[in-house]
Parts: C-alpha cells; structure tokens; sequence
C-alpha cells in the first residue's frame, strides 16, 4: 500500500475543472515530483491533500485512512505537512515565533526539534529573534521548510520551494531537501525548475490542464524528449513554457 | 432510528430557536424584575407549543433534506420549480403580472379605513421609495449605508425651510411652493451624499459603513440640539401641504387625507422603478455591475470605480432626501423621526425583497410593513400581536434569517443571486466591501 | 471658565473613559484581526455584559450597611458576571450570525447585514426583557462619589480610581494573552494568514469562536465598568460601541497595542473638545475624530499591525 494515493481527483472552482481526475501514488520514503507549467494544477492538487480545497469527486487515502473532508489542521495533525507556494511565513513573527507554530499541536520536543531545525539551517539559528516578514526569500523558504519539520511530519508537501531564489540558494535547498528524505520523510515535490526536481526525485508525474500527461521514474522522464523540450528548456526553437 | 451527531445538534438548535421564539413572543420584563419576561415565557404551558414548533421545524427540515437527497435534480419539486419559471420567463407574463399588481396598488387603497390608507402612505409608500433609493447603493453597488435616513432628514428640514415661514425659526428668504423644493432638496442631499461618501468611498467598503452610522447619529443629534436653527426636539410645525397651480388646473392637497398622497407617490414609485431599471442597464449600471464582481478587475480594465460608486451613493442620498421631501408635507416631524431603526428598517426591506431588485424591493415594504401594521393588533383566534416597540426585535431577525438562509431575498435580482452564488464558490465578491485598495499582505 | 482650569480634570474624566474604550475597542480590533470585518453587533455584547453586572449586584446586595470587603467583593462578581454575559453574548452571536455565512462563503457585506440584523434583534430584545428605562448599579454597593485623592486640583473620586483601574488591569491581562500564550499565538497566526495557520493544525474555526468571546468578556466588563460610571440601557451600546471602533481605528484596526491607546487618546480629546463645542456635542466630536483619522491616516497611529501583539 503506498503511503499516499490520489484517485480520480476532481476539484472545480465554480464551473471551473482544476483538476479533472487526478491518480498518482506516492511510497513511504520516495521523493516524487509533480511538475507542470503555470496553471496546470500543481498548486492546487497539493491543497487539496492538505484539506484547504474540497474535491467534488475522487479519494485521498494517507497511510490507509481516506482524508476527504478532513479539514487541514486535522491533515496536519496526522504528519502530512504542506510547505505553501510563496513559502507564507507569518511576517509578524520572530523566526523561534514561526517554529513553535509548526509544533501549534504538539509541544513535547519543542526545544529538541528546533535545534534540529536550527542545524539544518544555520542561517536562522543566527536571527532567531527577526520578523519573518523581514527576512531574506532564500531564508524565508528554510523558514517555512524548518516549520513544517517542526510537526515531525511523515510527508512533506512541498510547492515551489526554489521559486524567485539565486541559483545557490536552490543548490542548498535542494540539497537539504535531500537530507530531509535521508532522515525518513517522504517527499512530494512540485516544481517547475524541472531538472533540479527530476534530478533529486525518484519519480516524476507531469500535469497538464488538469491532467497527468506522463508519469515515470525520473531518470527516464530526464531524457524524454517532449519534458527536455518543454520543462528542461532545451528548446530545439519552440517557446518554452518552463518559466 | 438513530439519529446522527449532526441531526441530533440541528434537533437541539430547532428547539433552541423554539425557546427563544418563546421568548420574543412572551410577556415583557422590567428592570426591577429583569427575568420575569424570560420566566413568564418558558415556565408556562405556552413553551411547550413553541417547543412542538422547533420540533416541526426541525422535522420538515429533515424531510426536505432527505427527499432532495433521493430525489436529485429530476423530482417532482424541481419540476415545478421549472414549470413555475418558464410561465414567469414567457414573453408578457411579466409585464401583465406588473399591470395586474398596479391595478391592485390603484383600486384597494380606495376600499380601506382612513387609518390604513395613512399606513399605506407612510409606512409602506415611503418606505418603498426609500428602499428603492437604498437599492441603489447596497444592490447595485454593493457598499452599506447605515446612516441613509441622514438624507431624508435633510430632505425634510429643506422643506420646511423653504416653504414654511413658520415652521422653523429661520425660513429661506423667499417661500416656494413644496413642488419647487423637490430638485433643491434633491441637490443638496445629493451634495451631502458626495461630501460624506468622496473621502470615505475611498477607504475600505466597511468604513464606509461605520462612517455613515456616525453621519446619520450626528445629522440626528444636531437637529436636537440646533434649537436655533431645526427647532430642536419639538421639530417642524405648519409645513404647508402640497398643492398643484397649473395654469387653470389648481388642486391642494388636504394635509388631513392620505389618498391625494398616496396617488402621487404611487405614480413616483412607478416613475422611479422605470428610471432606476433603465440605470441598472445603462453604462453606469453595467460599471456597477463590473465593480461588485470583481473591483481589481473592474479597476485595472479603466472602470474609474470611485466615480460610480460615488454617483451610486449620491442617487441614493438624493432618493432619500426626495422622500423626505414629500414625507414633510404631510407629516409633523422632529429629529426622533430621523433614528439610526428608521436607517435598519429600510435597510431590512432592502435585504427582505431582495437586494437589486426593484420589484422586490417594493414586495419588502409591503410585506414587512403591512404585516407590522397588521400585528399592531391581536390576529383573530391566536391573539398574536406585536407592540410598536417590539416591532424591531422581529426586524432584525428577519435580516439574520435572510442572510442566513436566502441572502437573495423574496424576489431575487437574477444576476445578483448568480453572483452571489458565483462568490460563495470563490468566484468574485457580489458585494464592494473589498476594495481594489485591500490586500492582504 | 478657561480651558487651563478645567484642564486636569477634563484629563482625569478622559483617562477613565478613555481606558473603558479602549477595553472594548479591543473586542472590535481582536474580531477585525482574525476576520477582516468590523462586528458591528460587539456593542449588544457590550450591553449584555452592562446589564448582567448591573443586575447582578442589585440582586445580590445585602440590606443595611454592607462592609468593604462586601463591597469589593460584588464589584468584582459583577465585573465577572459582567464578562460572562458578555462572553455568551459574543458565542450566541458567532454561532448564529457569523458562522452560518462562513460555512457559505458569503460576501463580506453579507457578514455586515448580518451583525446590523443581530444588533438590532438583540438591543430590542434586551428592551422589552429589560425595561426600556435605564438602570444604575446600587447606590450602596460603595461610595463612589468620595474623592480619593487629587491631581492639580482635579478630584479622582473612588469610582474613577476603580474604573480606571479595572481597566488597565483587563488591558495587560489581555496583553499579555496575545502576545504570550499558546491561544494568543493561534490568534495572531491565524490573524496574519488563516490558510497557513490551519496548515500549522490550528483549527481556525475554534480560534474565531475563541476570539469572539474572549472580546466578548472583555466588552461584558467594559460594559459593566461604563454602567457604573453612568447606567445601563438596551439603546446604551450604540455611542460607546462607535466610539471604541473609533479608538480601534485611531490606534490602528487590528493592532492590539494600538487599540488600547487609541482609547485613551479618544477619551482625551472628546473631553477637551466637548470643553469648547459643549457637553452636549461630545458625541459629535468622537464622530469628526473618525472621519479625521480616516482622511488624513487611515491606518491609525501605530498602523494597523494584523495579529502583532506590539
């Protein structure tokens, strides 16, 4: 049984299908990546399992129970942790602030988590007492990433974590991203630096209007030639959409 | 059969709302027996009817639920819904039901007791003009304005300004006959309507709101204490009624009969639902329309928002103040005339008939203000009343009731309960309290 | 008499009002925090938590002379009770004003029709319960009218001194709940971005309810501490519930910090200015303050911080 397993997902915005059947299954210790251009779905697939969006058709089953109409901070609470697009740190509190909230449920290993959280990234250990909102984009995504370890979660949800980042600053959260999964957690990962994904995930699913156009493991979708065309930006002098 | 945690909490709210019920109806309290209202409610047997009636309540409730369950799109309530819709829709239908209704408007009055025909006049006449005006600014264009009595104050003193040399202590330097006064206290509502709405329309939809509140509590407060000026609390005497010199034709209207008033007021009613049913096609109209959808949108594409919603907020003030005009000359009035429930009260008839449109809005006055005047005394059998005073407790339960349960109103506007609709499922606003102005951070 | 003479005392009398304000202004500003909407039926919460106390001490007054601890023992049963009242209030209110429409969806003037239809029903409905004539708390629950002490000739009379009081004492507490407690924190985070909260397992829905009553208490002693300065009515929640939403946007809306001196700075200024437009338009100058703060800094004095306790 995979950890967690999306069928015949169906969400509509008014008249609107976002997603018009979407099944993709993720197993306990996989990094999978869901990539796509703007508007395919990605984002909201992604707040659909985390319970901020009802689906009007389809299952969610995490570690076998179903989540339809769970709200979001019971899908929290359950060790499913969803790291929003735009990263959404609190702006109005200090980064220990942001950290306590991602243990809101549980605050038995506080202090031992958020030194662990301070390890993985130093950069914040040294502004502990700084507003969210004034940090940096790059510090600002540890941030966000930091607080949903906070809930020792099973499954990290991640949308877009290398958006409107320096080149290095990916680099590094890509690599800590890695670590993350080392350490056990199972990672679904929606990108559009697709490369990067594809490079550090095991399988990939790729949208389209709302729905999988390709699914694989990673290594083959990296030398599919329509993904090199359309996601990698190995354009042979058609526009890529990768932006 | 058991019953789910749900049904059972929607069992328990039914009987709630029984007791309370029980309670509004109930016998009054004072404040040297503060429960003795409350006790004289629930411990009598009369509880025990308003308990089966929470208990009915929750019953159908429970039925319809699951027969719409079972029954889907295709059943046989849904059909007659249908049927009843396309005979509205046919071409005609609505104009001969419109005629039908006037002939109604034009011969009952006739076949009613002096007192009623008053009641029909000022409660119900006015209020219907009143709420048409409102219409303007919460239907089409979406903003709340609690202080819109403020205007019909204004329209009122204007009047006894310039057509009374002894109504008020100062009178315009030369009198006008009351016909004359109309576009001038039309303007200077209008006026008012621009001063107070050009800052604040600015601002956040809902601040607007509370600065109307403030304006309609200080234009009420300045009245009471410019004795100077308003005559204060014991307000306006001697307004001369209307009266028509047209070349040969010369009729007054007798101050002590409603009917005269009633007639012309009806033909205004019947004017302004035209004019205002044209503006909601017009250009201003559809830019309204644009800006309660989405006022980002509507901005970004060169709506100038500010200017509509302004021009919104002052056809309104100065629908207001036309009212207070023709109020005025038929009525004594001073500044307890003006309060922030007479402000609620048009506001509820809006929301009742159904914000955006016209003919419901007018349905609103009639219902809610001639079954106030109904319950004035005991019905037949029941001996059910409602006191003048206690006529707002029920008010404002209709407006939580409507808000909660049909937000459209009695006669829906189509296009404001699609929007409506559209906005619950995360399309759009249906209303300008969030403006372009707001975003969250 | 001039100004300079009156000065002092016209600062003493703003103080206590102003801090009474300020206890209520923070029910409009916690309510705006988590929800972006004014609550406009927090004055009807505001009058329950007034009569609740006010009734409480009347009944509960024992015959003859009553002895201090007595005394301090039913003001603070009725501040209590006060905010009890005060707090259902504001729970009644949530539950069936505000949530039905949020599980809709509805557009914001929705919730705003929706509070006027609440504060309408639950004002005229205290007015038939009630009686529709004011009432004052007892005249021997203590002597209030005793001067305490005195500031540059200004009398702080004991009813002052335990208003004042009072309320400062509400103003930390309250304080120090938002800024450091786990429900404070909840508060704030959901005030600055709900979705993300609930991402977090805070469950939004019981923050707004906890947020209502918590304002709740808070406007219930308020309410109790203004009736015993002046009295309680069904119609008494309209101008202070004005007025505390002013204080709440002078200080910034959703700012705590900002609410409470927002209060206080109104209550100062409307008691000078009433010095020079007379007692009787005092309402009118609270009313020129809003429309002024709305023109020239309509985000307050401190600027409206969302769920920031500072």
């Amino acid at each position: 049984m995979s950890l967690l397993e999306l069928d015949d997902l169906v969400v509509r915005y008014g008249a609107v299908e976002a997603l018009k059947g979407v099944s993709l299954t993720v197993e306990e210790g996989e990094i999978v990546t869901l990539l796509g251009a703007n508007g395919a779905g990605k984002t909201t697939t992604l707040r659909t399992i985390s319970g901020l969006l009802r689906p009007s058709r389809g299952a969610i089953t995490f570690d076998g129970q179903p989540l339809k109409n769970i709200p979001a901070h019971e899908v929290a609470a359950m060790g499913l942790r969803h790291v929003p697009e735009g990263r959404r740190v609190f702006p109005q509190m200090s980064i220990v602030e942001n950290l306590e909230m991602g243990a809101y449920r549980d605050r038995k290993h506080l202090k031992v988590d958020m030194e662990r959280v301070f390890g993985l990234f130093p950069r914040l250990a040294e502004r502990q007492k700084q507003d969210g909102g004034t940090l940096s984009g790059g510090e600002q995504q540890m941030l966000a990433i930091g607080r949903a370890l906070m809930g020792r979660p099973r499954v990290l949800l991640l949308d877009e974590p290398s958006m409107g980042l320096a080149p290095l600053v990916v680099q590094t959260i890509f690599q800590i991203i890695g670590e993350i999964n080392a350490d056990g957690v199972t990672v679904l990962l929606v990108e559009q630096n697709a490369a990067q994904a594809l490079r550090r995930a095991s399988r990939g699913y790729v949208l389209e209007t709302g729905t999988i156009a390709m699914q694989g493991e990673a290594s083959a979708l990296l030398q599919d030639d329509r993904i090199r065309q359309v996601y990698l930006g190995e354009s042979t002098g058609d526009e890529a959409q990768a932006g | 059969m058991r019953l789910s945690v749900l049904e059972t909490k929607r069992l328990a709210a039914c009987l709630g709302l029984g007791l309370l019920l029980a309670v509004i109806t109930g016998p009054s309290g004072s404040q040297d027996h503060p429960s003795s209202g409350i006790r004289g409610s629930l411990l009598d047997v009369r509880v025990v009817d308003f308990l089966l009636f929470g208990l009915v309540v929750w019953a159908l409730a429970f039925g319809l639920r699951r027969a719409r369950q079972t029954e889907a799109v295709s059943g046989p309530t849904a059909q007659l819904r249908q049927t009843v819709r396309t005979a509205l829709d046919r071409r005609g239908a609505r104009p001969t039901s419109y005629l039908a209704m006037l002939l109604v408007a034009i011969l009952v009055p006739l076949a009613l007791a002096p007192a009623a025909q008053l009641s029909l006049f000022l409660d119900i006449g006015i209020y219907a003009l009143l709420a048409l005006g409102l219409n303007v600014v919460v239907g089409y264009a979406g903003l709340l304005d609690l202080g819109y009595i403020a205007f019909y104050a204004i329209g009122a003193y204007v009047t006894a300004y310039f057509t009374s040399a002894s109504a008020l202590p100062i009178h315009a330097p030369f009198l006008l006959n009351p016909f004359f006064v109309f576009p001038v206290a039309v303007a200077v509502a209008a006026l008012a309507g621009i001063i107070l709405g050009g800052p604040t329309l600015r601002l956040r939809g809902d601040y607007l709101a509370i600065v109307t509140l403030g304006f309609g509590e200080i234009v009420q407060i300045l009245a009471r204490n410019s004795d100077g000026v308003t005559n204060g609390s014991r307000g306006a005497f001697g307004v001369p009624g209307l009266s028509m010199h047209l070349g040969p034709l010369e009729y007054v209207f007798p101050r002590t009969k409603a009917l005269p008033y009633y007639y012309l007021l009806l033909t205004i009613l019947v004017l302004v639902m035209i004019a205002f049913s044209q503006l909601e096609r017009s250009r201003v109209g559809r830019a309204l329309a644009a800006i309660r959808e989405d006022e980002v949108a509507a901005e970004a594409s060169g709506v100038p928002t500010l200017r509509y919603k302004l021009v919104a907020f002052a056809i309104g003030a100065s629908t207001s103040g036309f009212a207070g005009v023709l109020f005025a000359t038929k009525q004594f009035f001073n500044p307890e005339t003006f309060s922030l429930q007479a402000s609620i009260l048009v506001l509820t008839i809006v929301i009742f008939g159904g914000m955006g449109s016209l003919f419901g809005v007018v349905l609103g006055a009639v219902v809610l203000q001639g079954l106030a005047y109904v319950l004035r005394d005991p019905i037949p059998f029941i001996g059910f009343q409602v006191a003048d005073a206690d006529r707002f407790i029920y008010f404002g339960a209709v407006i939580i009731i409507m808000m909660v349960f049909r937000p459209q109103g009695l006669v829906p506007s189509r296009r404001r309960s699609r929007e409506i609709k559209l906005s619950e499922q995360g399309l759009g606003h249906a209303d300008a309290i969030t403006g372009a102005s707001e975003v969250k951070p | 008499m001039a100004f300079a003479d009156q000065f002092w005392q016209l600062t003493v009398t703003g103080l206590v009002i102003g801090s009474v304000y300020a206890v209520i202004a923070l029910g409009y500003t916690l309510v705006y925090g988590v929800l972006q909407l004014i609550n406009f039926a927090h004055s009807e919460v505001f009058m329950f938590g007034a009569f609740g106390g006010v009734f409480a001490t009347r009944a509960l007054l024992p015959s003859g002379n009553i002895s201090a601890t007595e005394s301090i023992g039913l003001v603070l049963l009725g501040l209590g009770i006060g905010a009890l009242c005060g707090g259902l209030a504001a729970f009644a209110l949530e539950r069936t004003a505000y949530r039905p429409l949020r599980r809709r969806g509805a557009p914001r003037l929705a919730y705003l029709i929706s509070a006027i239809g609440a504060s309408l029903f639950a004002s005229n409905l205290a007015g038939k319960e009630f009686g529709r004539d004011s009432v004052n708390i007892p005249k021997d629950l203590f002597d209030y009218n005793t001067q305490v002490f005195s500031v540059f000739g200004a009398r702080v009379s004991k009813q002052d001194l335990v208003v004042f009081v009072v309320a400062l004492a509400l103003l930390l507490l309250l304080d120090r709940l938002v800024s450091g407690t786990r429900l404070g924190q909840g508060i704030r985070s959901v005030a600055q971005d709900s979705d993300t909260a609930s991402l977090m397992g805070v469950n939004v829905e019981r923050i707004i309810v906890m947020t209502f009553v918590l304002g709740g208490l808070l406007a219930g002693a308020g309410g109790f501490l203004y009736a015993m300065k002046f009295n309680a009515s069904f119609t008494m929640g309209f101008i202070p519930g004005v007025k505390a939403f002013t204080a709440a946007v002078l200080g910034g809306i959703g700012n705590v910090r900002g609410a409470v001196l927002g209060g206080i700075v109104l209550g100062l200024v409307e008691n000078y200015g009433q010095f020079f437009l007379g007692a009787q338009n005092l309402d009118v100058v609270a009313f020129l303050v809003l429309v002024l703060i709305l023109l020239v800094r309509p985000s307050g004095l401190l600027g409206e911080r969302l769920g920031r306790a500072a």
